[in-house]
């Protein structure tokens, strides 16, 4: 029998298309998201909670909740 | 019980406040055009940041614009709130409108330079999307200086009329903050901050 995998909702940010304005880190209520040296967002999957408020925040929609190995 | 909440989503800083600051700038040079100078506060800050931190701190933080329209798109329901078109945020719109923002820049400093030089009088006017001239004679009167810093403010206080009715056009088609994907400024501290960056920080794909 196959062990059992965990998934869990991470948001995931496209960093190729990111502006760096910082909404989504405006609204993370974990503090996840970070925006590196000016340039994109990067999520912290380990406090994330997939919650999805940033994904409706970012105003170039480049944040996707999926599912993600626990 | 223990909140998971982040106390920096509960408590409002000074700098939530900021969109009030954007208000008064865009009321003052109703009243007064010489007071659209001021508006070079929101083009030296972000670049000082950007230059000196290599962060975009002012779009993050103390961009009222941006708050603005956060407010009136999200608390107030004025937009749609639409996911942006794709070709919106692609880097060649991006790149060709900050490029666009620079030609009509420099054009707006160049009409300046001939009020400066006596070669053009003083056009008591405020174009609006670079096409549409406003009356705007009750916003001027008179200056201590040369026409010209006068000349200066009404083109520069056209540049942010034009920026705001553009980011309030797409803050009702998209999503509040919509202007922030497109806005020159935000372009351009960006680039700024890509060039300071050291090269390993610039990755294409989040791990």
């Amino acid at each position: 029998m196959e062990p059992k995998t965990r998934t869990r909702r991470k948001a995931f940010a496209d960093t190729d298309l990111c502006v760096a304005c910082g909404c989504c880190a405006r609204v993370c209520p974990m503090n996840a998201i970070q925006i590196r040296n000016g340039i994109y967002a990067r999520v912290d999957r380990t406090r994330c909670v997939g919650c999805g408020k940033c994904a409706r925040e970012c105003p170039a929609s480049v944040i996707e909740i999926r599912e993600a190995q626990a | 019980m223990k909140s998971t909440k982040n106390p920096k989503n509960q408590k409002k800083r000074w700098y939530d406040y900021l969109w009030m600051v954007e208000l008064t700038y865009m009321a003052l040079g109703f009243f007064n055009i010489l007071f659209a100078w001021l508006g070079m506060l929101f083009f030296c800050i972000p670049l000082i940041i950007s230059l000196v931190k290599g962060t975009k701190g002012y779009c993050n933080r103390y961009c009222g614009r941006g708050q603005l329209f956060g407010l009136l798109g999200g608390r107030f329901g004025l937009s749609r709130k639409k996911d942006i078109p794709r070709w919106m945020k692609s880097r060649g719109f991006r790149y060709g409108f900050l490029l666009f923002f620079f030609v009509m820049f420099f054009q707006m400093l160049w009409n300046t330079y001939l009020v400066f030089a006596g070669a053009r009088t003083l056009r008591q006017a405020v174009t609006l999307l670079w096409t549409f001239k406003l009356p705007w004679h009750w916003a001027y009167h008179g200056t201590l200086f040369s026409p010209g810093v006068a000349q200066f403010a009404f083109g520069f206080y056209s540049v942010m009329l034009t920026s705001t009715v553009l980011g309030l056009i797409t803050m009702v088609l998209f999503k509040p903050r919509s202007w922030c994907v497109c806005c020159p400024m935000g372009t351009m501290t960006q680039l700024i901050c890509k060039a300071k960056s050291p090269k390993g920080d610039i990755v294409t794909e989040e791990p």
